[in-house]
């Protein structure tokens, strides 16, 4: 350990970046996914194509599909956003989907017959009933996404990764381990705490 | 862009065929290793609870390292070239396999264990005649998901000079030669497609529509 005691600064600021990249981009996916989700729940074969379309998207290998968006976005935070985003879309727009759908037939009638209109239905009995799956699919993006970022940093985009490469440059075992390890830890936390926050939905 | 990435390959066929086998060797031999290591694992841990635990979260905790992590680590204990990248990318796939087929043995039907039992059959038979056969759905779905995984590591390994198509991505950043982006990133992408296109219908084909974990 003789690199990381000196270097704290230069391991947070790349940690922030990690942190921030991330969570962006599964908020940006999650409002897509939402609106999409919203769009194909009762309509069947919307739902397939977009699926469709969201799976390849999923199966394409992160560094294949970064580089893929660089003829038209260029290297930096842009093209990571995008590739990061559209990457965890499969992934929430399953749980939403298959949250709205699990909303019971007769719950959704006796919201219409109380004269609710499709958007007040819509907000305030499908979505916080579906809540629990969609913070679900929100934990296992932003668990894959948080490990993915780390590809990021070969496109600058910044983040732990940037450390990890380094380490191989360099032949530095001990950045290798720094970034490594902070990304391990970091999907951890975020496994454990949207865990704990499912739980409370559910009981609550 | 594109006819420029096209007309590249034809001119440097031999290159890029030789990038193309090597990514292939590389992804298969890894697969078959972590097949070889994960299913039997499974079966042993199965009637074993206190080493299930303990190598399922090991497992779960490997899961959260990024593949960029793994493979990286392989330098400073392997060196660099195509068997610290296979080492690396067997450790990639083997969550997916062991976890799947753990899942898939012991969730099986109790009825059926129950039957089986009732006829007299040892552990050891209902698991060799019961457990593994109907488990091997749930298998089959790990090693699909284990071959897309490796497909998506490979391209990491040039990093650790394991060279594979990922080589022409990062020749094509570092000099910012789009098409040459294209010559790596296009065949990854298709080649990944097609694996979880045939994977897919090879699934359905031997075990029906039944979805499996």
């Amino acid at each position: 350990m003789n690199w990381a005691p000196k270097n704290i600064p230069e391991i947070l600021t790349a940690t922030w970046q990690h942190l921030v990249l991330s969570v962006s981009s599964v908020l940006i996916g999650l409002v897509i996914a939402l609106i999409l989700g919203i769009l194909c729940a009762r309509r069947q074969r919307l739902y397939a194509f977009v699926l469709t379309i969201t799976g390849i998207i999923f199966v394409i290998p992160s560094l294949a599909l970064f580089a893929l968006l660089i003829p038209w976005l260029g290297l930096g935070t842009k093209p990571a956003l995008v590739g990061l985003s559209s990457y965890c879309l499969l992934i929430l727009l399953r749980n939403v989907v298959t949250g709205l759908r699990g909303v019971p037939s007769d719950v959704l009638g006796a919201a219409d017959g109380m004269g609710y209109s499709a958007w007040q239905r819509l907000v305030r009995i499908e979505l916080p009933l579906a809540l629990p799956l969609i913070v679900s699919g929100v934990r296992i993006a932003l668990v894959t996404v948080i490990g993915i970022a780390t590809v990021a940093a070969f496109i600058d985009g910044g983040g732990l990764g940037t450390i990890i490469l380094m380490g191989i440059d360099q032949s530095y075992t001990e950045k290798i381990l720094v970034g490594g390890i902070l990304t391990a830890l970091m999907a951890t936390f975020f496994d454990v705490l949207l865990s704990k926050a499912e739980k409370l939905l559910v009981q609550g | 862009m594109l006819v420029t990435a096209f007309t590249w390959i034809i001119n440097n066929q031999s290159e890029f065929y030789e990038a193309l086998g090597r990514h292939l060797v590389m992804s298969g031999v890894s697969l078959a290793f972590a097949l070889m290591i994960g299913l039997p694992l499974a079966v042993l841990i199965i009637n074993r609870g206190g080493l299930a635990m303990i190598v399922i979260n090991t497992i779960n905790a490997l899961r959260t390292i990024p593949s960029l992590a793994i493979l990286a680590i392989m330098m400073p204990l392997l060196g660099i070239g195509l068997w610290p990248s296979i080492v690396a990318l067997t450790v990639l796939a083997l969550p997916p396999i062991l976890l799947n087929s753990f899942i898939g043995l012991r969730d099986v039907d109790p009825d059926a264990v129950e039957a089986a039992t009732g006829m007299g059959m040892s552990r050891r038979q209902i698991l060799t005649k019961i457990r593994v056969p109907l488990a091997a759905p749930a298998m089959f779905a790990g090693a699909r998901t284990a071959a897309v995984q490796v497909l998506a590591g490979a391209t990491l390994a040039p990093f650790i000079g394991g060279g594979g198509l990922g080589d022409f991505i990062a020749v094509g950043i570092s000099m910012m030669d789009m098409s040459r982006l294209l010559v790596g990133a296009i065949p990854i992408a298709i080649l990944a497609l097609a694996t979880e296109f045939i994977l897919g219908l090879a699934e359905k084909y031997f075990f029906g529509e039944r979805a499996t974990a």
